[in-house]
């Protein structure tokens, strides 16, 4: 393989402040090698050089046995990850560098999800193209309406995305992997064709911040309340070009689902990673999931953060963010004279099958206002598989929602319940920016399920306790 | 630590960043133009809203940069081809689509308070020139005419008077930038022909 021989010749490996720490080639060849990892990350104990879980990631993947923060590095990719927006000109910017195949067909990921099933021509067009580049590149993981769901949803469903793996995907949500002990990031278009074409990218290596939640949840209280409110504690720049590291107590009892969700709005802090260190509850989902070996990466206790934040859950009530910032977070049950016009349950934060079963659980035996639209979005068809046998679908309609296919659809603007202009929405999505979901004079308010459904119920926003 | 990071603006510039000598062959020149200015946050929801992404065409993207932030951008960028803005710039989704926009508009650089990770990499990769800088960001107004010397790390704000110290930049964004980007920068590394 001579484009692999080139790259690993990239100059600007060389890193900007030059380490006194050799690289250990010999790693290059055992990577996927457990046994000879465990041997690396002790000998860098043993030099006393600790690192966090986003530098042991790093230093795995480019073959050094240790990084540090600001280092530029080039390193091999596990999984790739591209969706019908920003594939399209991914693939354009992938033919202009001359290579004929993808790096590894098994590798590359691809979803159309964001204007699917195609809302209309130029989407279908866009979506034409990329099932093309699809099969003639023979493209194993890529996923037609009908198997299809918000790829951030679907990869760890599907098995796809593993604990240790180092993961970039054209979609600013990709952090979402970092549930499973992954360091994955989004990237943009350009960088999606560079990786889809060597199987390597650059990275900085971030600073570290690490999270302890402790205390209780009181009830309700999931996941997207814990990353809301921790948003609203730092800002939306609090993390920027950071990895945060969600640990503690709290952490380890979380469900998966709840894990996922607040990975998935590192982001929204800034950061470049959210990361959730391996556990028996991450073993557990793994477990019928995929047969393929992963390495599991934990921080050194010493290792150094450039912050440590303590947050005691007991105090932390429902959150909404309020426009036009994630990070504009109040208590719900402060809220409750903010009258809305579309409730959403779905998205890749929160249209999984947590989601369904607590917005169910509240809108059994009652109604959605009658001056309320609400829509359901499951994340995936397994999702929404899940839903309807468990009865969770019936729930929804008898009670006047609309349950849609999945797709990201109202969660970006794009298609399934456009605001108009001055009207408000609550929605478990992750965005609240102006314009994110239709009319540039419309809003958005982000909550968790729970809150969602309340307040289709109530046609304002409001807690559960309210309609129980 | 971030400390002595491009990536990271800094009001007080620390010696440890390795300087460039003026001898080393730049192929990014000395920028001259006016500012249009902005605050912080801006996401890239605004520089291109998602009803515009089902093209590539940049152009067409063009067309529709920053219409939901400032409706007289179009009229700006004729005189002013240099944006300076507050905190996380481009904060939001990875849409290339909003440097692409940006780029096509005929802005010639940006300079920022601290700029949004991906924003930054996909400026970097498609070849728009990005430049952290809390101390200039703070001081230019809009309309102020700039002179900005990558090579020298500095930027002189004509219409103040004043000039303002910047990070140098690191010599592999400088090789991707002239390569005219990251794509034409890996096909050299690969020696496509
Ligand atoms: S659901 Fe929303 S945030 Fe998630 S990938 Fe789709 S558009 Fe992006």
């Amino acid at each position: 393989m001579n484009i692999l021989n080139n790259i690993n010749n990239i100059n600007y490996i060389n890193n900007i402040n030059s380490s006194d720490y050799s690289a250990d080639k010999s790693l290059r060849n055992t990577e996927n090698n457990v046994a000879n990892f465990n041997t690396f990350s002790k000998n860098a104990k043993k030099q006393n050089y600790p690192q966090t879980i986003a530098q042991k990631i790093l230093a795995f993947h480019s073959g050094n046995s240790y990084l540090k923060a600001g280092q530029l590095v080039n390193a091999k990719v596990d999984i790739v990850l591209g969706n019908d927006i920003t594939m399209p000109l991914a693939i354009e910017e992938f033919k202009k560098i001359g290579i004929k195949e993808v790096f590894d067909k098994n590798k590359v990921v691809i979803v159309p999800d964001h204007f699917t099933p195609n809302k209309d021509i130029k989407s279908a067009q866009q979506c034409k193209f990329i099932r093309e580049f699809a099969y003639q590149q023979e493209i194993k993981n890529y996923f037609e309406v009908g198997k299809m769901g918000i790829e951030h949803a679907l990869l760890p469903e599907a098995g796809i995305v593993l604990p240790g793996q180092l993961i970039v995907g054209a979609d600013s949500h990709t952090c979402t992997y970092g549930a499973l002990g992954a360091a994955a990031t989004g990237v943009g278009s350009t960088d999606l064709a560079v990786a889809m074409a060597t199987g390597y990218t650059w990275f900085m290596v971030p600073d570290s911040i690490k999270f302890i939640y402790t205390g209780s949840l009181k009830p309700y209280v999931t996941g997207k309340d814990l990353i809301l409110y921790t948003i609203g504690l730092i800002g939306v720049d609090g993390a920027l070009y950071m990895s945060m590291e969600f640990t503690g107590p709290v952490i380890r009892s979380l469900s998966m689902d709840s894990r996922f969700t607040m990975c998935n709005m590192a982001i929204e802090a800034g950061g470049k990673f959210g990361i959730i260190e391996v556990d028996d509850i991450t073993r557990a989902y793994l477990k019928n999931k995929t047969d393929e070996k992963y390495n599991v990466f934990y921080a050194d206790d010493d290792a150094e953060y450039y912050k440590t934040y303590e947050i005691n859950c007991d105090k932390i009530n429902l959150q909404v963010a309020l426009p036009h910032l994630p990070s504009n977070t109040q208590d719900a049950k402060n809220l409750k004279g903010i009258k809305i016009d579309q409730v959403v349950i779905g998205s890749c934060t929160n249209g999984r099958i947590e989601d369904m079963k607590i917005a169910a659980e509240i809108f059994k035996n009652k109604k959605v206002n009658s001056k309320v639209r609400a829509i359901i979005i499951p994340a995936t068809q397994n999702v929404y598989l899940d839903a309807l046998k468990k009865g969770y679908l019936e729930i929804f309609i008898e009670s006047g929602c609309v349950v849609s296919t999945p797709t990201c659809g109202p969660c970006l603007g794009g298609h399934m319940g456009i605001l108009a202009e001055g009207e408000k929405a609550i929605s478990t999505t992750n965005r609240n920016f102006v314009g994110r979901m239709g009319h540039p004079k419309s809003e958005v308010y982000l909550s968790g399920p729970a809150v969602a459904a309340a307040s289709a119920i109530m046609g304002r926003i409001a807690v559960p306790e309210e309609v129980m | 630590m971030l400390k002595n990071n491009y990536f990271i603006s800094k009001d007080n510039k620390n010696n440890n960043v390795q300087k460039h000598g003026k001898d080393k062959k730049r192929s990014v020149n000395i920028i001259k133009d006016r500012v249009i200015k902005y605050g912080d946050n801006v996401d890239t929801d605004v520089i291109i809203p998602a009803r515009y992404l089902n093209t590539t065409n940049e152009i067409e993207l063009a067309n529709h940069c920053f219409e939901d932030l400032d409706k007289d951008f179009k009229k700006k960028i004729e005189k002013a081809k240099i944006i300076v803005a507050g905190y996380n710039f481009g904060c939001g989704s990875s849409r290339e689509h909003a440097p692409i926009a940006i780029k096509a508009s005929g802005v010639k650089i940006i300079i920022a308070k601290t700029f949004a990770r991906i924003f930054f990499r996909n400026a970097i990769n498609i070849g728009l020139l990005v430049i952290p800088s809390i101390e200039s960001a703070n001081q230019i107004n809009e309309f102020d005419e700039l002179e900005i010397d990558l090579g020298n790390g500095i930027i002189k704000n004509v219409t103040q008077s004043k000039t303002y110290q910047i990070n140098p930049v690191p010599d592999f964004i400088q090789q991707i930038i002239s390569s005219g980007g990251y794509i034409n920068y890996t096909r050299k590394i690969l020696q496509v022909t």
